[in-house]
């Protein structure tokens, strides 16, 4: 059979066999931070001249945000400001939007406090970048590790920038939000006598990555939506997106909803909101392919920001290091930064090592478009996309002979279907978008500025600062989600009925008006259109 | 011009390009998706499909996302497909066969046809873990269908009329929740958590300037 690969690359690929017994055990140094500076400051696409600006109207006018969430801020809302509000079709307590590993989990605990809770979300429940997010999650709940160096990692990780109340929350948090997810029947990784398995992942300190193989995320998802299910009074609406929060005197006081495939809207009168809407990585900052769900549109963003939510670190994006860069019907699909905690290296076309494979996502990133870009080093493959070798034969080496098919079966099933046995032969990779670092700012209640409005998950903004650390995303939404629904289901018993308005969106159109906006430009956007420009070009509305 | 071959969406044909997934090419012949796509990965279940290809009788299924066209492909997705979901505590439960058969009685009318094994796109044994999970052995029906996404496809085949999927979440859970091995360091880090133990340490560290920080930071030992 003919190899996928073109001849430059196999000999490439044999480098690779060549050298990888000797490479074993073989140490690079950690960078300092300065030396981390430097290499984000030259390659980092965060960095990039002209790729942000600053925004032009707002709570946080004069921001700089990346280019695509400016267009989406600076758009009209989809939904006339005049809108009939007079007939409500839900009246409840706490309404969550989403339905991904934060609003499920709001959801579940909203509903133990008490709360009568409808939870709408654009696409099915469970379909979230939750469900996609393999390698892990963290929690210092080893004898050797704790919360505070916990903390010290992910504020390390997040350049000094992160909200220190929420970076508590976070770590302290942490142990409990195992241990609910235990008991709800999540099969983590564990040793014999019970003890969770655990690994490093880029930018920690400790060995606290606990995995359910390379499903971590799925599998949590699987078991809250299971769970969710399971209890009747939490009434779900799937294909039911929300496209503008309603709001009374700087009260939010529920949300337009619409119902995507009926094409009618539906009002929602709510105490407390639960905004769960998750990130952006279809927005495709600078054309990058990305490892998100299909309707991580930013649409929570754009709801919360009209509404009066100042945004946080919205300059700046998560590209994962290894997205896949071969063959070409997976590129951008993430190759879990579990591989490299394994002991996967990174390697040019000379098979060199060229970073230390632990360090924190924004530096990787740099460092693998630095090999690729500047220094030439990268393979290029038929479709003219480069990539740098991660190699992952090197897992069975070190740790043992089956290793790979049971840490990252997922991994194995996915390139099997393109005939690539990872087993054997390394994979060519090139960062992909992979997360929003910033968001709506809350505190550690997960209040957000605008009264009654909480927000959980991708779609806040403070807890990571300017870079997140692998399996701390999966550890957010739980955190973030939990005291959501707690507080949100609390505080929704002291709230009194407010009015249903669009004031705050009159307010927004009139100063979008005033900076002279695109008039035909609108959002949220709520899904992606991938047809071709011919076809987009040809359709018409006829009925 | 990239090599173009003929496929046939519900029916309909359409001329695309050969290196595309099924989700790519119904994307390029022109469809906007609401449902039968989700995290575009492979790992949600949303994009089911059934298809067949030029002059064979089988039916085949793929995920849209995964699996490339071919010439002559005849494909329909399926989105949804009803199925029974019991609703129970998982405080309440036990890890027996008895368990599983209160909550879903169909599985005892598993004919062991494998047909749910032979569809299955993520390659699971999943008749095995049903029959696994009626011989009481929850552990094997846990890690069999740990792989599991959720498609529905199993479910869409089955003469019987199970729904495999919940029944292999069902068995996760019972194993996740009762019989794995508890991780005591857990059960005592939470405690520690409770009584405040680590408080002053953090309050110590929120309360640092950027360059203590930073030095703290810069001088952590590493767990090797």
């Amino acid at each position: 059979m003919d190899s996928i690969y073109s001849e430059t690359i196999i000999e490439s690929m044999k480098r690779v066999e060549a050298t990888r017994k000797e490479r074993v055990g073989q140490k690079l140094p950690l960078l300092t931070l300065d030396e981390r500076s430097d290499i984000l400051h030259g390659f980092h696409p965060d960095y990039k001249a002209g790729t942000i600006r600053a925004l032009r109207a707002g709570p946080s006018k004069g921001e700089n945000m990346v280019n695509e969430v400016a267009d989406l801020l600076e758009s009209y809302g989809a939904i006339d400001d005049n809108f009939d509000l007079s007939e409500v079709d839900y009246d409840v307590d706490v309404l969550i939007i989403g339905g991904g590993g934060a609003g499920a989990s709001a959801a579940l605990i909203a509903q133990e406090n008490g709360a009568n809770v409808l939870l709408a979300t654009k696409l099915r429940l469970g379909d979230a970048n939750t469900m996609m997010a393999q390698g892990g999650i963290q929690a210092a709940d080893k004898e050797n590790d704790s919360p505070s160096i916990h903390y010290l990692d992910i504020i390390g990780g997040g350049g000094f920038h992160n909200v220190p109340e929420l970076v508590r929350a976070l770590a302290i948090d942490a142990p409990s939000v195992i241990k609910w997810l235990e008991d709800l029947g999540v099969m983590f990784n564990k040793e014999k006598d019970g003890t969770m398995f655990s690994i490093h992942g880029g930018g920690t300190s400790r060995k606290r990555m606990h995995s359910c193989r390379d499903y971590s995320g799925g599998e949590m998802m699987k078991t809250l939506r299971d769970e969710v299910l399971n209890r009747g009074d939490i009434e779900v609406l799937e294909f039911s997106s929300a496209c503008e929060l309603l709001t009374d005197n700087g009260k939010c006081t529920g949300a337009i909803l619409y119902n995507m495939e009926t094409e009618e809207y539906l009002i929602v009168r709510s105490k407390t909101t639960i905004m769960a809407t998750g990130g952006a990585g279809r927005l495709h900052v600078q054309r990058f392919p990305t490892t998100n769900h299909y309707g991580a549109t930013a649409d929570g963003l754009v709801m919360a920001y009209r509404a009066g939510c100042s945004l946080l670190f919205m300059d700046t994006i998560q590209y994962h290091p290894t997205g896949a860069a071969f063959p070409e019907q997976i590129l951008g699909l993430l190759i879990t930064e579990k591989c490299r905690g394994l002991g996967a290296q990174l390697l040019n076309t000379d098979a060199n090592r060229f970073i230390y494979e632990l360090e924190t996502r924004d530096v990787e990133a740099a460092a693998i478009i630095r090999e690729c870009q500047e220094r030439g080093l990268g393979v290029e493959t038929a479709s003219g996309m480069k990539g740098v070798w991660l190699d992952l034969p090197l897992i069975d080496v070190i740790n043992g002979q089956g290793t790979i098919k049971r840490e990252i079966p997922a991994m194995y099933r996915q390139y099997m279907r393109f005939d690539i046995d990872i087993t054997k032969e390394p994979v060519l990779v090139y960062p992909t978008q992979h997360y929003q670092n910033g968001g709506i700012l809350i505190n550690d209640k997960a209040e957000a500025e605008l009264e009654n409005l909480y927000v959980a998950g991708e779609a806040s903004g403070g807890i990571h600062g300017r870079n997140r650390l692998m399996g701390n995303s999966l550890l957010d939404i739980i955190v973030f989600g939990r005291r959501a629904g707690k507080n949100a289901a609390i505080k929704s018993q002291k709230v009194k009925e407010g009015k249903l308005t669009l004031n705050h969106l009159k307010k927004y159109n009139a100063e979008l008006d005033q900076m002279g906006a695109q008039k035909e430009r609108t959002s949220p956007i709520l899904l992606p259109d991938y047809r071709r420009e011919e076809t987009k070009k040809r359709h018409i509305e006829v009925f | 011009m990239e090599d173009m071959i003929t496929i046939y969406i519900m029916g309909k044909q359409y001329e695309v390009p050969k290196s595309l997934t099924i989700m790519k090419a119904m994307e390029y012949a022109g469809y906007k998706f609401l449902r039968g796509c989700g995290c575009r990965g492979g790992f949600c279940g949303a994009c089911a499909t059934v298809y067949r290809t030029l002059d064979d009788y089988k039916i085949k299924v793929g995920l849209a996302c995964q699996t490339v066209v071919e010439d002559g492909m005849y494909l329909a997705q399926i989105p949804f497909f009803p199925a029974n979901k019991a609703k129970y505590s998982i405080d309440e439960l036990e890890p027996t066969y008895v368990q599983v058969s209160k909550l879903y009685p169909e599985v005892f009318r598993c004919l062991a046809c494998n047909t749910c094994t032979k569809i299955c796109p993520q390659d699971i044994q999943v008749m095995d873990y049903v029959q696994n999970s009626l011989r009481g052995n929850i552990t094997e029906a846990a890690n069999l269908s740990f792989d599991c996404i959720m498609c529905g496809l199993c479910a869409s085949r089955c003469p019987a009329e199970i729904v495999q999927y919940n029944v292999g979440i069902l068995c996760r859970r019972l194993y996740g929740r009762y019989l794995a091995p508890k991780a005591e360091h857990l059960k005592k880090r939470v405690a520690e958590i409770e009584e405040g133990k680590f408080d002053d340490e953090i309050d110590k560290l929120m309360k640092s300037d950027e360059d203590s920080l930073k030095e703290l930071y810069s001088n952590r030992d590493m767990e090797k």
